[in-house]
């Protein structure tokens, strides 16, 4: 099936890939809504090593070359980054919180 | 057997020879271009894949064979093949169909077109490894189109037809071929087998995988595990989008029944055998007061009792059903809305409930005015024999129903020892 008219969305049965495939990406699918505690970095103890960035099960520890932080669009708080935290850089602080 | 007057391929260019129901469908499965078989080795496993493992060490097919720990994971290699574009077979029996399980419903929700040979053999406990049909009733629901074979030589060709039925592009199911258990897949008999290029040339080749618009990908892609093309098979799925999803296996099985009925006219031109018109296969209906539904091989025996009571005058007739899922209800009903009682044989139960095909049958029946009475004989559990003269027992009580017009006993156990 060619996909050529404007599809409404969410769409019917009809107007879906073969196979139950997704025909979106799962990028569009946030999971950070899931999240109870939230992590924060404390970028005057970060020595920037990276732990967190190779520990996060949904990469979302970024990196930019200088500094690291969190995409808070899929964190599901699960808190992994703060315990591989070598130097306690980051605190897992209740979303009920500010 | 061969029947059509001129078949592409005449009885004498067909190779004869002696096998079992097993090697039977291991010669089909030679012949049908298969890339993966993945199977586990050792019981309740058949001689199907005893067999196709020695045409692999051979080096006479190109197949990868995956002797894997369970069957679990046999069904599990098979889908990861087939959604990797291959043409995947495996073959399992009783337990082994029930280890399966969970993944016979996955292999239909992908619309992947594995072929599975099940060989029929009872549940356990106790344990027992004779025919009847509760392990392929245990998978009813799974989305599997389901075949039962009466004969070795319909298991060789319904095993070919089945790759063919599976990769329709209008059906995509996965296809279970079922064969009793040692009535067919441990007896010898002659069987034609087709020439090797006959056989590649019905199938098409290789499998090609089918097509389908993916968004993120803005084209339309085969749908196969591929790098080029990344795709997810079987992501998570929730109340937004699951029941969208099923609605195409629904529209999927409503159509496989004429692919059912198309592949069975293809396989009579070219080889000269047909099995009725695919889904069902009648004998002595036209005129029948009596007529009794049956699966598997019990159908010649039945038949034979048929043939003798004819004789006698008796209007008998006989329904093998040899599609079960898709149920072909429109064709059923045809056939027995003149009888005036119709004899259902079940080679399963449902505990709690009647035989399986009881079911099927009063659901096909319900929408007429006029309806024939019914009655369930549950028979063969185990591997029960099931003589001539137990089914002539069952004709005589039909007989005796038709005449009295009433069904006192809707539920019977043919040859259980009171």
């Amino acid at each position: 099936m060619a996909q050529a008219k404007e599809l409404k969305e969410p769409r019917g049965w009809r107007d879906l890939p073969l196979s139950a495939l997704p025909y979106k990406l799962s990028l569009e699918y946030k999971t950070g809504g899931w999240r109870a505690f939230r992590p924060v970095i404390d970028q005057s103890k970060c020595v920037k090593c990276l732990m967190c960035w190779l520990y996060c099960p949904e990469m979302a520890v970024l990196w930019d070359g200088e500094k690291v932080s969190i995409n808070l669009d899929y964190c599901k708080g699960c808190g992994i980054c703060a315990n591989e935290c070598p130097v306690k850089a980051i605190t897992m602080v209740p979303e009920t919180k500010e | 057997m061969v029947s059509v007057k001129s078949p592409k391929v005449p009885p004498e260019k067909q190779i004869k020879i002696g096998v079992n129901g097993d090697e039977a469908v291991a010669y089909a499965v030679k012949q049908s271009l298969v890339d993966v078989v993945a199977a586990y080795p050792i019981t309740p496993q058949t001689i199907i894949v005893e067999r196709f493992s020695e045409f692999v060490a051979n080096g006479e097919v190109h197949t990868e064979f995956v002797p894997v720990e369970s069957e679990h994971s046999a069904m599990s290699a098979v889908v990861g093949a087939a959604a990797a574009g291959a043409r995947a077979f495996t073959a399992t029996a009783s337990q082994g169909l029930a280890l399966m399980w969970e993944i016979l419903y996955i292999a239909s929700s992908l619309r992947l077109p594995v072929v599975l040979a099940v060989v029929n053999r009872a549940l356990s406990a106790p344990i027992n490894i004779h025919c009847d049909h509760s392990d392929a009733m245990g998978m009813r629901d799974a989305g599997w189109i389901q075949l039962f074979v009466e004969n070795s030589q319909e298991a060789y060709d319904t095993t070919i037809q089945a790759f063919k039925i599976a990769e329709d592009p209008n059906v995509l199911l996965p296809v279970a071929v079922n064969l009793d258990g040692f009535v067919l897949s441990h007896t010898l008999e002659d069987i034609y087998m087709l020439p090797d290029e006959a056989v590649h040339e019905f199938l098409g080749g290789y499998r090609k995988a089918p097509k389908t618009f993916v968004d993120y990908l803005g084209k339309e892609v085969e749908v196969k595990l591929d790098p080029a093309n990344p795709l997810t098979f079987g992501p998570l799925d929730l109340y937004d989008y699951y029941f969208e999803h099923k609605m195409p296996q629904v529209e999927a099985m409503k159509r496989a029944k004429d692919v059912v009925k198309k592949v069975n006219e293809e396989w009579y031109e070219l080889s000269g055998r047909k099995y009725g018109d695919g889904v069902l296969d009648t004998y002595a209906v036209e005129d029948a007061d009596v007529i009794v539904t049956v699966l598997g091989s019990t159908a010649g025996t039945v038949r034979h009792v048929v043939k003798k009571l004819r004789a006698k005058g008796e209007k008998v007739g006989v329904v093998r059903i040899r599609l079960f899922r898709p149920f072909p209800f429109d064709e059923i009903r045809e056939v027995l809305k003149g009888a005036k009682v119709v004899g259902v044989m079940d080679r399963a139960i449902s505990f709690g409930s009647f035989g399986p095909s009881f079911m099927e049958i009063s659901t096909a029946l319900y929408s007429l005015k006029e309806r024939p009475l019914l009655v369930n004989y549950v028979y063969g559990l185990g591997g029960r024999d099931v003589p001539p003269s137990l089914i002539e027992k069952m004709f005589e009580e039909l007989l005796a129903v038709a005449k009295e017009g009433e069904v006192k006993e809707p539920l019977k156990f043919l040859g259980v020892r009171e």
